[in-house]
């Protein structure tokens, strides 16, 4: 019966045949690890990186450029490392940092590049490359650092670091991956998306020596990368650092706005440090000193410091007094009756006289007309309706809410209403007596810097503000988003602002801030000093200049270093008239400013109070 | 060919159309594997393996006439001499061959080379089925019937084994196909199976385990075995052949260290975990197994190979030839590759069946288990199944030598069939 034997070898053939074509149908169809993407070897993603944006100033200065690096990254799964010693030596690595970077990149994925050391220098990347040929899975990849031209600026800039794993997972659109830097505060935050660019995707082919070999299919599915767009502030960045000199040992900010547009000429937030720290190898280090320094150099107080107004608030007490009738220009008042005490000054008998000499109980008696101008008999139910009424006017001058400035993490502050109020004491049982202490911005008000440098712009606008901001155009187009030209009405009729104004002027001229005073700038002021319950006064002054033709409203806080007109009004009028002429005349008063020195005078939150050699943030590690 | 001449006449149709399918579609993959996109050349250009491949088909279809027109008798006459002159050449390369590769068993003939290894099949094949033509032969009942063979096979083995060509010598074990259908117990090719499996198993699991589980079998065998069975011997046969197993098991290190090549020591590891070398024994499973992978259902196109084509995979246009019909053709491409393989065989055994005198069969079988065995290791090795063994997939790979080789072994079975209407049956 051989003869039988012929169906058990076809059998075997067959099912050798069959065997072949299941596993060759798993290999080719069910299987998707062979597919191109993942594990194809002879076609390539080549990533580009685009350029990020520039950042300039107003007059055309680089504020922010790029400078190239190297990036070395590492494929896990092609990474061939037979002396680490030698390769840690040359890369001057400690052998555990060499093992948890390694560990680092597996763990994001073994068959794509992750990031393994980033920015070497140009010199770096020369005296390395050679060495690194014998390494496979090792690459350098061409990447570029933010620069800073000046050491100014930094919590306004913000930075660009790496992407976190936070960031990584809450982004909508995957766009970033692992190693990917993104704008991580300040206007790089802001602006991000326009100032990254667009990635570019090349798919190429390359030979089993990594020899480049053409575009896959004619490059149909490359995406180019598209640079990033420069940015054009509206900052002046001579200015910005004169106003920096100025800060130097005090802990405060600075803040100056063009009125016309709303853009920001300076922003300072004192202490500050350079910029140029965050944009290294070091930034982890970095970092983490600046955040542990006990004066915040990472808080950005232009925008974050809330602070009592003082006496800078009367302004808008009048403001709102002259719109609502309940004063006239001429109205008087005595200092009889007032729970708030005043130092000697003559007679305020007008507007302009109250603001000239800053007088409390004047504006007690204006914020008192103000609150009780209804005629509801029961003063709690009164008071509660006026508050109300007051808090309009208020709000919009844009305080007790984010004005919508370019810079991250504006804060808000506070502006109390009655629900505020019928929270903290009890609905029906406050009233005016309350309340009284925020006819003189004082109680229970909060407003940043940026803020009260807005209120100038808005009183030298007389009546209206655009949206302070940074960029004043994005691009070559010099594209704005309209929130930003949008002019934005506080309702106060501009007639009402000529006595405010002519007191703001006679502030400065003979008033609170009268030794402060520019010869042949008319400077209008007003000095505030926020009371602390430990330590000395902030000191406060907003301004804006000429005053009959404003190109600069400014804001100055200093704190804990006493009345308004002793340290934030030289401040605010040095800055004003370098702005205005470009050089200073009362060449004593500026060497007594740029040497003051409040910051050891500062009450550092919690104890122990270690004391800190001086500005220590300056200095580059 | 296929005009009714009297020489064509009554050869099958089927087998040749599958042999000039494989030819045309092996040249065309040829050409894609060789294609360089920055050097386009054509497909006729001399200087490219596929303009040789072409002039290589050329010859071989003057070798085709020429075997067409010899009387079929002619090979079973000179069977033996056929062998002899082959059995010279393989000497003869031993001592005045030229050394390609490694392997010193190629003959020089101006610009191109032979490979007299690659007849030797064909020798062997021709002398088995002279031997076995012999009615008197049985391979059932008498043991000393198997000496000529292990001769005929053992001689020219141990020759290409000394040329260093190891692949070419293992294809022998084809023979394994035509001698169980002529009689060899059944029994022999599943040791040889069982012994595959068992190195198989020992390389992945440790030893101790394995051994364990044989003896548990045996036990169970030995339970379950009718009392009558186990009187008469059973019980000694089932504990010495497990036995034996286990001794194999634990030899299987012997072998592995001692026995082996280091290389083919680690092709083999290679097959059970391509991942342990991807760059060294590894690399050529991995390359293969990509490119054949990323062809998907329906491949890249044609000439739109990447892997194969960049020089991933080795040997594009010889061994793995197969990697570029999957990369480019994708399952489409390999199913049909596949199928026209088995067909082909199939329809061979066929054939050797319906054969009147036992030579001609016994020679047709031999054809058949020596593509089969072709075909199993070369498309096996690409897809992870088979260690990576040099032998070429018939009708596809380049090279003359094996092109020659196989259309030889091929048409003159389909010359002795055709005649068989005209030839009387000898049993």
């Amino acid at each position: 019966m051989l003869e039988n034997r012929r169906f058990v070898i076809i059998g075997f053939f067959a099912l050798i045949g069959l065997i072949y074509l299941l596993r060759l149908f798993y290999l080719q169809v069910l299987d998707e690890s062979y597919s191109i993407e993942s594990s194809s070897n002879s076609i390539k993603r080549v990533i580009e990186i685009p350029f990020r944006g520039q950042i300039h100033d107003r007059n055309g200065k680089l504020i922010v450029y790029n400078t190239p690096v190297y990036d070395l990254v590492v494929t896990p799964n092609k990474a061939k490392v037979a002396d680490t010693l030698r390769f840690c030596k040359v890369l001057g690595l400690e052998r555990s940092e060499f093992d948890s970077l390694m560990q680092a990149a597996s763990s994001y994925s073994r068959n794509k590049p992750s990031l393994f050391l980033r920015q070497l220098s140009k010199e770096d990347f020369a005296s390395i490359q050679d060495i690194m040929v014998d390494y496979s899975g090792f690459e350098f990849v061409k990447s570029s650092l933010r620069t800073y031209t000046a050491p100014t600026l930094a919590n306004t800039l913000g930075y660009v670091s790496e992407i976190t794993g936070g960031q990584l997972e809450k982004q909508e659109v995957k766009y970033y991956r692992q190693g990917d830097y993104i704008g991580q505060n300040g206007i790089e935050k802001i602006y991000e998306e326009q100032l990254r660019g667009r990635r570019g995707i090349k798919f190429v082919m390359q030979n089993v020596n990594g020899v480049y070999k053409g575009p896959w299919k004619g490059g149909i599915l490359d995406t180019m990368a598209v640079a990033g767009e420069n940015l054009y502030t509206g900052l002046d960045l001579d200015l910005q650092q004169y106003a920096d000199s100025l800060m130097i040992n005090k802990v405060g900010s600075v803040v100056a706005i063009e009125p016309k547009t709303g853009q920001i000429l300076a922003m300072v937030s004192a202490p500050s440090y350079d910029p140029n720290i965050l944009a290294s190898r070091y930034f982890s280090k970095n970092f983490a000193a600046l955040a542990r320094n006990p004066y915040k150099p990472l808080f950005n107080r232009a925008v974050m410091a809330s602070y009592r107004p003082g006496s800078t608030f009367k302004l808008i007490q009048a403001l709102v007094g002259l719109q609502e009738g309940v004063i006239s220009p001429s109205s008087g008042f005595s200092h009889a009756g007032s729970p708030i005490k005043c130092h000697n000054h003559p007679y305020t008998g007008t507007v302009s006289m109250g603001v000239t000499h800053s007088c409390n109980p004047y504006f007690y008696n204006v914020f008192r007309r103000i609150v009780y101008n209804n005629d509801i008999k029961n003063t709690y139910k009164a008071s509660a309706y006026g508050l109300e009424r007051w808090y309009d006017y208020v709000s919009k001058f844009g305080i007790g809410q984010r004005l919508g400035v370019d810079v991250s993490s504006e804060y808000k502050g506070n502006l109390p209403n009655k629900k505020y109020y019928d929270k903290i004491i009890g609905e029906g049982r406050w009233k005016f007596s309350n309340i009284y202490s925020l006819s003189i911005g004082e109680g229970e008000l909060l407003i940043t810097p940026i803020k009260m440098a807005n209120v100038a712009a808005i009183i030298a606008n007389r009546g209206y503000f655009y949206t302070p901001h940074v960029v004043a155009g994005v691009g070559e187009s010099r594209r704005i988003d309209t929130t930003f030209t949008n002019r934005r009405e506080t309702g106060i009729a501009p007639h009402h602002f000529d006595p405010v104004i002519q007191g703001m002027i006679g502030a400065v001229e003979s008033g609170t801030a009268r030794r402060s005073r520019v010869e042949g700038i008319s400077i209008a002021g007003k000095t505030g000093t926020s009371q602390n319950r430990v330590g000395d006064d902030h000191s406060i002054f907003i301004a804006f200049a000429p005053a009959d033709n404003p190109k600069i409203a400014i804001a100055v806080f200093v704190e804990y270093a006493g009345a308004g007109g002793s340290a934030a009004a030289p401040i605010a009028n040095l800055v004003i008239e370098k702005y205005l002429r470009g050089t200073i005349s009362n060449k004593a008063l500026e060497t007594r400013m740029l040497q003051a020195n409040f910051i050891n005078k500062v009450i550092l939150p919690g104890p122990p109070k270690k004391p800190v050699s001086k500005d220590t943030t300056r200095k580059k590690p | 060919m296929a005009e009714s001449k009297p020489m064509t006449k009554n050869v099958d149709w089927v087998v040749l159309l599958i042999y000039i399918a494989c030819l045309f579609i092996g040249w065309v993959n040829i050409y894609a594997a060789v294609y360089n996109p920055e050097t386009q050349t054509s497909m006729f250009d001399l200087n490219n393996n596929a303009g040789k491949q072409l002039m290589w088909i050329g010859t071989a279809a003057l070798l085709i006439i020429c075997i067409l027109v010899i009387d079929y008798k002619f090979y079973e006459t000179f069977s033996f001499v056929i062998y002899a002159i082959i059995i010279v050449l393989l000497i003869l390369v031993l001592f005045a061959g030229s050394n390609i590769n490694g392997s010193r068993s190629w003959i020089k003939i101006g610009a191109f080379s032979l490979q007299p290894a690659e007849f030797s099949k064909f020798a062997i094949s021709l002398a088995i089925a002279k031997y076995l033509s012999d009615p008197a032969i049985s391979l059932t009942r008498k043991l000393k019937d198997y000496y000529p063979i292990i001769g005929i096979i053992g001689l020219p083995a141990l020759l290409i084994l000394m040329s260093n060509e190891t692949g070419s010598m293992l294809v022998f074990a084809s023979f394994a196909v035509v001698l169980y259908r002529e009689g060899m117990p059944g029994i022999i090719p599943a040791i040889g199976m069982i012994l595959a499996a068992l190195l198989i198993i020992t390389l992945l699991f440790a030893k101790w385990y394995i051994a364990a589980v044989i003896v548990f079998i045996a036990a169970v065998v030995i339970w379950m075995m009718p009392t009558l069975t186990r009187r008469n011997g059973g019980l000694m046969a089932t504990v010495l052949i497990s036995g034996l197993m286990i001794g194999f098991v634990f030899g299987v290190d012997f072998f592995m260290n001692n026995v082996l090549q280091k290389h083919q020591r680690g092709r083999i590891m290679v097959l059970l975990d391509p991942d342990s070398d991807p760059r060294g024994d590894g690399w050529n499973v991995i390359q293969s197994k990509i490119a054949i992978g990323s062809g998907g259902f329906s491949g890249k196109g044609f000439l739109e190979g990447t892997q194969t084509k960049f020089d991933f995979v080795p040997e594009q246009s010889t061994d793995f030839i197969f990697c570029t019909v999957g990369e480019e053709h994708g399952f489409i491409g390999t199913l049909i590759v596949v199928s026209l393989f088995v067909v082909l065989i199939c329809r061979l055994v066929i054939l050797a069946e319906r054969q009147r005198s036992r030579f001609a069969r016994v020679y047709g079988y031999c054809v058949a288990g020596i593509i089969f065995f072709h075909f199993m290791i070369n498309v096996g090795m690409t897809i992870g199944l088979m260690p990576v063994i040099g032998i070429p997939l018939p009708f596809f790979s380049y090279g003359g030598s094996s092109l020659w080789s196989f259309s030889i072994l091929l048409f003159v079975f389909l010359k002795i069939d055709a005649q068989r209407p005209f030839t009387l049956s000898r049993g």
